[in-house]
């Protein structure tokens, strides 16, 4: 009895150690202004969207990202510390504030958004991918039904895990999960042979497999299981910080959009502001309108965001590109008069 | 006055704690709130939605959160009992090899529990699992007329099968574990003065019957309290079956967590499952002792 109330009371003092005394209400954008850093929470394990080279640097869309929002944010795309966290950590990391945004290849649902589910809000989608399966060449596997009573290597703790299900589910295929932690180890288990396919969004089997030691032994199935619009995301009760984060993303779209490019951004500057008739381009760039004040940022933002990272379609063409180290089809992902599907809504 | 003193500390410090207390879980509750994370357990009886690779009882994916926590604590459970009879009987058997006569046995014990007390359990639960079971490719180890099977997809025993993934965690925690027990048991031999050793030969015992009635009821005193703190920590070391994709309790809070974003309730729930299961191991493991103290006063 006494050693059941001591841990009881054990139990309630750690519970309780776990709180901290931050009852700060205003927003999260001014304490990032304040430290004069962004705090951004990553993946660190998926060539292509975040990746810590040998040189300690993270590359990748995701993190191009990050350098978006800390350029606008506190004008300097280099003063980030990068989070990296697993499938199961990230949001918590959110609600609890160690990180301010999360730009971690992160699916947008209802669930996640919403302030009866995980509490987030997300910023527009900055990759459209959709959940695939892997098989090796020599197994003759060619689309779900051949999969039936097989073993399937899953992440655990992703969409993923949710969506494999669905679909085994809904065309009454039995099969095994066997889940792991994390990506590497859902590859190892794969290599290893101890399932016959692994599923992850599609960006992800590419990227993996551009690791193998014979890329092309393997095969993505052409069934998508499912849609993954991939976004970054904040918490869902700081409206401020979700404004920036939202028009820093549209503006790198847009900018591509008006063919506003890392090289020409500069001369596109001048150009505004000698010739008063161009009206939209002088909002955009912050010369008039004042847009940058109304969602807390300096009316140059997107000068300083695409003066470091470029627009959506350089981030894109250096990380996932043809000459990248991922190359993946920008396909869905151009902008929607190029048959994609990104747009963004007027500057005005 | 000296006990009035005395009396009025002790009230002092029980206040204070409990003061501390309360204050953080006010801090807890309100910081909870703030950030919409407000504790409820409704959600535990909507449907899990993705399936489990194991599991003891009928489980679909339609069945509710609630009952897929069950499944996982079903499934820990199963790997801490059978890893915690395995590495008693490999604890045993390394610890008298250590301490016994025979320098063959006694080096290759030693060499034994200096590798693996030297080395992380993660590690060696990968080591398993990624090269021992899974190493194993399209190649069958260990294939006798179908009774006994060792491949990459598990040890199967005429149709009973273990999946690879619980018997890479089995194998992992009970040689772990095997390695502290035996010491446990080699320093509880050695408590036992030596005089006893010449005392029963001297009475002409034979070795064995006088380690079994002479020294081993002595020395089991000092082996019960070590031995009880390595099978809770055998029990707690299980939850890194996450590593090697065994469905346990932690790896099954971890989906759920992410699918409800319940992170507090979830931890709630593992913090008592697990302090529920310590207390029971802690407490079966006094009883014990408690018996055989008695038996040793009346003898």
């Amino acid at each position: 009895m006494r050693r059941l109330v001591s841990g009881i009371v054990g139990l309630a003092a750690l519970l309780a150690g776990c709180a901290t005394t931050n009852q700060d209400n205003s927003s999260r954008l001014n304490l990032i202004k304040n430290r004069n850093e962004l705090i951004c929470g990553v993946s660190g394990k998926i060539p292509g969207f975040s990746f810590l080279k040998s040189d300690g640097s993270y590359q990748g869309l995701d993190v191009d990202i990050c350098k978006a929002f800390a350029a606008a944010f506190i004008g300097d795309s280099e003063k980030i510390q990068y989070r990296p966290l697993t499938a199961a950590e990230r949001f918590t990391a959110i609600k609890t504030g160690e990180i301010d945004l999360l730009s971690r290849n992160t699916t947008f649902t209802l669930s996640r958004d919403s302030s009866g589910g995980n509490g987030l809000t997300f910023a527009p989608v900055v990759f459209h991918d959709g959940q695939g399966l892997m098989v090796k060449k020599e197994s003759k596997i060619s689309s779900l039904k051949d999969l039936a009573n097989k073993s399937i290597c899953v992440g655990s703790g992703t969409t993923t895990e949710q969506n494999i299900n669905d679909a085994f589910e809904s065309a009454s295929l039995p099969y095994t999960p066997i889940k792991y932690q994390d990506l590497n180890q859902v590859v190892a288990g794969y290599l290893q042979g101890r399932c016959s396919a692994m599923t992850s969004d599609r960006s992800q089997l590419a990227a993996a497999r551009s690791g193998f030691k014979n890329p092309k032994e393997h095969i993505i199935l052409d069934d998508v299981l499912s849609k993954e619009p991939l976004a970054p995301a904040s918490d869902g009760q700081d409206q401020k910080l979700a404004d920036a984060m939202r028009w820093v993303v549209f503006s790198l779209i847009s900018a591509e959009e008006q063919g506003i490019t890392k090289s020409n951004i500069y001369e596109k500057v001048e150009l505004a502001k000698n010739n008063t008739q161009l009206k939209p381009l002088r909002r955009f760039l912050g010369i008039d309108g004042g847009l940058g004040e109304k969602i807390g940022l300096s009316n140059d933002f997107v000068v300083k965001v695409i003066s470091s990272t470029g627009n959506y379609g350089e981030i894109y063409e250096r990380h996932l590109g043809k000459n990248s180290e991922v190359p993946i089809p920008r396909g869905q992902n151009e902008l929607y008069n190029k048959g994609g599907v990104h747009i963004s809504p007027p500057f005005n | 006055m000296k006990i009035n003193q005395k009396l009025f500390f002790q009230l002092g410090i029980v206040i204070l704690f409990f003061g501390l207390i309360g204050i953080l879980i006010n801090n807890l509750t309100i910081n909870l709130i703030r950030t919409g994370l407000g504790i409820n357990f409704s959600w535990l009886f909507k449907p899990a939605s993705f399936a489990l690779a194991e599991h003891p009882l009928p489980y679909s994916s339609s069945d509710s959160y609630a009952w897929a926590l069950f499944i996982g604590w079903l499934n820990s459970l199963q790997v801490i009992v059978s890893s915690l009879l395995l590495a008693t009987f490999l604890g045993i058997l390394v610890g008298f090899a250590r301490t016994g006569k025979n320098s063959l046995l006694g080096i290759i014990s030693a060499g034994y529990i200096t590798i693996i007390r030297q080395t992380p359990l993660l590690l060696q639960l990968m080591f398993w699992y990624f090269v021992g079971f899974l190493g194993l490719k399209d190649n069958v180890l260990i294939h006798i007329k179908d009774i006994f099977i060792i491949s990459n997809q598990g040890i199967e025993l005429s149709g009973f099968k273990l999946s690879s993934e619980f018997s890479a965690l089995l194998l992992g925690l009970s040689i772990f574990t095997s390695a502290y027990i035996a010491e446990v048991i080699r320093g509880g031999i050695l408590s036992v003065p030596r005089g006893q050793w010449e005392a029963y030969r001297s009475l002409g015992l034979s070795e064995r019957k006088g380690l079994i009635s002479i020294i081993i009821p002595q020395a089991l005193p000092a082996i019960i309290p070590g031995l009880t703190s390595q099978y809770l920590n055998l029990a707690k070391n299980s939850t890194l079956a996450i590593a090697v994709g065994y469905s346990d309790i932690y790896a099954i809070n971890d989906t759920i967590i992410n699918q409800t974003g319940r992170a507090i309730e979830c931890f709630l729930i593992l913090l008592t499952s697990f302090l529920l299961l310590n207390l029971l191991i802690s407490n079966s493991m006094e009883i014990i002792n408690r018996i055989i103290i008695n038996s040793r006063k009346y003898n």
